[in-house]
């Protein structure tokens, strides 16, 4: 049975035996016009976004490439690039791949720039910059290359169906020559985007960049040979090699090597702030405030199935109770028998407070939702996010929590013989290290502990994790608090470190982010969600807090929903997927393929049977 | 999702005291808050108002002002009753809240400012030939509305039927993101402001002691309601619709072409919001880009309290919703002796949805869902 649970998770079947072959120019025009019109509309709503303006300044490749040309390029080469994938399923012949995935790829290519001189015409001829603000001479200026319309309508054509084809030629190239071309343009761009880091962390190494940002074309070059010239010799087979290697592992020997790869990560954690600049010790602060924030919602979302869209609220709870225990400047109207805590120690009392006023709120807000359907529990929690930002914000409540003008001059945590503060991000980023090990630690061992069975068993059907004696509503109120919990550490974290706190901190943006990063990563799964956070939020940066893109700040949100809506359209269960909860998604399809193989025998027909009658109801089949 | 029978009396947990406890405090405020009301109304300087308002003098509200929240509160929920609609047709057809519902009505609150603005330009929206501009507008935000709601259907959620019903609702608030923030890039940032409305819609009718817009505003709602009660009651295709909503597999076998019907679903949907947005941009007179998200969750609680699926209840939560967005502020909670109750009229909102889920969960008038859902 592992063996097709591998299968369907890499989503490929053995390659059929037979295969028909077509002439170069014999394309299913109707899906080549489709995906070609589809990248003219993505590459104008690009343009028209204002990315290409936007991003424009950040070099990528000094002079020839920059972030914001990469945004209007990167649909052609996917999509040419998928126009040539076909699903081969067994029994059917397939396609011999060939010249003709590079001219579909190419033709898809033009098309998607045919779009952008068509745009080119329009911006020259009409002026709509009234509701549009960047159908602007600058965008005309960007897509022309400054040398005038003719040449920029024949120049996107021809890029176009250049990338295209490369995207296509994917399917042609031999051997190892695919990946290790995705390799090198996948080394070449990191290297090129991660400078400000890179450079942070090694000084020296800004050698490979050109004064005014970019990779120097010489360096690209050296880097792009260098990374394909490695894989064409086989280092993607070894890096391979040594993974299956560590999967077919067992016992004492997996455990060992485990740990030994935790302790490195560990070590470099804890030694990679020291040699970096503050930007990158700030940004590594933020991953882990919301990586604890993330790691709290996994077990809502992840384990438990429960959709909590008002998470924040208990980040607020966090940040507000420890304010108020250790700020001189809270409001006037608390009793004189609230402490304001200061002093050593001050901040480790008040997370005491913190956290039992966050379980508090836990089961405040989870005991009334607690008995509803999955969808309304959603936007109730919403609701109650929405509530308490609103008392925070009010002036009902002003006396207490100051209202708009929040509450400030919040002390440093301070814990005797060392102090953290936000003017110094890198002791953050430890006291952060120390809770997220004790976050990532506590939802390890619930994953595995009866509770955290319990959980998995009412994701997957409540009806029957009821029958099998689980008591749901306790359980599932234990979920709200455990999550709860988790995020109130991030919530003491963030006021000691931003020194004051206001309720626009708190905005529902952060719970959607918060899901988006557990979404991204993989529901369910810790390594998943650690991936999400440091990917998201270390790249694109979270609500307010910048990431390595900078530059990126304006169009995060909107990459944060393009990433959910394809996530939940392509792959349900995340970049790093938990076993159990692909194979819930991939039912059907796992099924399917079993059967194609003719490897359902009697056992396990009998039990897909059963496994389809408790699949949750959703639409019709 | 629970199926669990439960026995009067038998297997009461604390959970069960808790929720009778919530139950009992919620409505028992309420009670409070109306018979201190009315106690303030009556003597504004009864020991409990003296109390509750620090020893001052409560006020009292005069029937100008009475009208005049009721009708804001009218108008208000003809909006957000028109915005529920959508809601409760997708529901109850698919079984899963369209998240970004709030989001096509805020596409036709902009395509209305587009169109306004441009009317404008030409000299037709504060002259004589507003009726004819605002008739133009109106049809082109009903169709762009439509026309986004039926292109989210296509690209985001018919790929997902048949998959867990939050796989659908996470989708949903993905896209609800994505044009808020597209908006955003492609339109610019700030808030959007409407032409001048004609000196006409601002007058105040004597006898209603209320402007002509929000008259207005609900007329429409009204008509737009009667057009579509007509439409899934009385048309083959609403025929269509109730039979998928109640069965889509029975349908399909009936004939019905389900994946027709569900466009058709979302597209009167949208144009409900549509027709909700250039409303909205008559009566506010500015639109921003996060101008969807409160009225549609709004809606979607409007929808709600009034039972999901059914489509008259969605109109009535609606009104209901307005009208106590607009009057629980000052009437249950300026009593209790809260300050500052007109910024909590969010608040109420939700507490209202709460309120309804904790007491009566199939809403006012009733769900109508197919069996599936109702699980």
């Amino acid at each position: 049975m592992s063996n097709v649970i591998d299968d369907v998770s890499s989503g490929e079947l053995p390659a059929s035996v037979d295969e028909v072959e077509r002439g170069p120019f014999d394309l299913e025009w109707r899906e080549v016009t489709g995906k070609g019109g589809l990248v003219a509309l993505a590459q104008v709503f690009i343009a028209l976004a204002g990315m290409p303006v936007g991003l424009n300044s950040r070099m990528l490749i000094d002079p020839i490439l920059s972030l914001g040309y990469l945004s209007l390029l990167w649909p052609t080469f996917i999509l040419g690039w998928l126009v040539g994938k076909e699903a081969v399923l067994e029994g059917v012949a397939a396609t011999k791949k060939g010249m003709r995935d590079v001219v579909a790829g190419a033709v898809v290519g033009a098309i998607g720039g045919f779009g952008l001189s068509l745009l080119i015409l329009g911006i020259d001829a009409f002026n709509i910059r009234d509701p549009l603000v960047n159908w602007s001479p600058q965008t005309l200026e960007l897509l022309t290359f400054n040398r005038g319309n003719g040449f920029g309508f024949v120049a996107w054509i021809v890029i176009g169906a250049a990338i295209g084809g490369l995207g296509g030629s994917l399917h042609v190239l031999p051997g190892r020559m695919p990946r290790a071309l995705v390799t090198a343009i996948i080394t070449v761009l990191s290297v090129a985007i991660f400078e400000s880091f890179l450079v942070d962390v090694l000084d020296p190494l800004e050698f490979l960049y050109a004064p005014t940002g970019g990779l120097t074309v010489v360096w690209a070059a050296i880097l792009a040979v260098i990374s394909f010239a490695a894989v064409m010799l086989g280092a993607g087979d070894r890096i391979g090699a040594a993974r299956s290697a560590y999967r077919d592992q067992t016992g004492p020997a997996r455990a060992r090597t485990t740990a030994v790869l935790i302790g490195l990560t560990a070590l470099a954690l804890v030694i990679i702030p020291i040699f970096t600049g503050k930007i990158t010790q700030e940004l590594l602060a933020n991953i882990g405030i919301f990586l604890l924030l993330a790691l709290g919602l996994n077990v809502v979302v992840g384990l438990a199935g429960i959709l909590d869209l008002g998470y924040v609220a208990f980040f607020a709870v966090g940040g507000y109770t420890t304010a108020v225990l250790t700020s001189a400047n809270r409001g006037d109207a608390w009793p004189s028998w609230v402490p304001t805590l200061s002093g050593p120690g001050g901040w480790l009392i008040a997370l005491g407070v913190t956290i039992l006023m966050a379980a508090l709120t836990g089961l405040f807000i989870g005991a009334p939702v607690i008995r509803m359907r999955g969808d309304y529990l959603a936007i109730v929690t919403l609701g109650f996010g929405e509530i308490i930002r609103i008392l925070f914000l009010s002036d009902w409540l002003n006396g207490y929590f100051n209202g708009a003008q929040g509450i400030t001059n919040i002390p440093p945590a301070d814990f005797g013989v060392t102090e953290v503060k936000g003017t110094d991000p890198r002791s953050v980023f430890y006291l952060v290290m120390v809770f997220a090990i004790i976050s990532i630690y506590t939802s390890w061992r619930l994953e595995r502990s009866r509770l955290g069975r319990a959980w998995m068993a009412i994701r997957e059907d409540e009806s029957v994790a009821e029958a099998m004696g689980i008591n749901t509503v306790n359980i599932k109120l234990m979920a709200f608090v455990v999550g709860a919990v988790l995020a109130s550490f991030a919530g003491a974290i963030f006021s000691a470190k931003v020194g004051s706190i206001f309720p626009t901190s708190f905005l529902i943006l952060v719970s959607i982010i918060i899901l988006v990063i557990v979404i991204v990563g993989g529901m369910g799964n810790i390594v998943g969600v650690i991936v999400g956070s440091v990917v998201l939020v270390g790249v694109l940066g979270g609500p307010k807090q910048p990431g390595l893109l900078q530059e990126f700040s304006q169009y995060k949100l909107l990459i944060y929903g393009a990433l959910l809506i394809w996530m939940m359209l392509q792959r349900p269960e995340g970049l790093v997927p938990n076993v159990r909860r692909s194979r819930e998604l991939h039912l059907e399809e796992f099924l399917q393929d079993a059967w194609l193989r003719d490897q359902v025998d009697a056992d396990e027909e009998g039990r897909a049977a059963e496994a389809g009658a408790v699949a949750p109801a959703g639409g019709g089949a | 999702m629970t199926v669990a029978v439960r026995i009067r009396g038998a297997g009461r947990t604390n959970i069960d005291r808790f929720l009778t406890l919530m139950r009992v405090l919620l409505l028992g405020l309420l009670a409070i808050g109306l018979v201190a009301f009315i106690a303030q109304q009556l003597a504004p300087d009864n020991p409990f108002a003296q109390l509750t308002h620090d020893g001052e003098t409560a006020q009292r509200l005069s029937w100008p002002q009475y009208r005049g929240l009721i009708m804001t509160g009218l108008s208000q929920g003809a909006m957000y009753g028109l915005i529920a609609l959508g809601y409760s047709m997708v529901y109850g057809v698919l079984g899963f809240i369209n998240f970004a519902h709030g989001e096509v009505f805020m596409v036709g609150a902009f395509t209305g400012f587009i169109m306004s603005n441009k009317f404008d330009e030409a000299g037709w929206w504060e002259a004589g030939l507003f009726i004819p501009a605002i008739i133009i507008t109106i049809i082109a935000c009903t169709l762009v509305s439509m026309a986004t709601a039926i292109i989210m259907e296509r690209v985001a959620y018919r790929p997902l039927r048949g998959s867990p019903r939050l796989i659908p609702l996470i989708t949903s608030i993905g896209v609800s993101f994505f044009i808020q923030n597209a908006v955003i890039l492609l339109f610019g940032p700030g808030a959007k402001g409407y032409p001048p409305n004609p000196e006409w819609l601002e007058r105040v009718i004597p006898a209603l002691g209320v402007e002509v817009k929000k008259l207005l505003v609900i007329v429409f709602a009204a008509i737009s309601m009667a057009g579509l009660w007509y439409f899934v009651e009385r048309t083959k295709t609403g025929k269509a619709m109730r039979a998928v909503a109640e069965d889509k597999e029975i349908a399909a076998l009936m004939g019905i072409n389900v994946d027709r019907t569900i466009v058709t679903t979302f597209a009167v949907g949208g144009a409900m919001a549509g027709i909700a947005g250039i409303l909205w941009g008559i009566l506010f007179r500015s639109v921003i880009a996060t101008t969807g998200f409160l009225p549609g969750i709004k809606a979607f609680t409007a929808a709600v309290v009034g039972g999901v699926g059914n489509l008259g209840g969605a109109m009535a939560g609606g009104v209901a919703l307005g009208s106590a967005e607009a009057l629980a502020p000052l009437m249950v909670l300026e009593p209790l002796g809260v300050d500052g109750v007109s910024q909590l009229r969010d608040a109420v909102a939700f507490l209202l949805l709460i309120l309804v889920l904790l007491i009566k969960p199939t809403g006012l008038f009733g769900e109508r869902l197919s069996a599936e859902d109702r699980a």
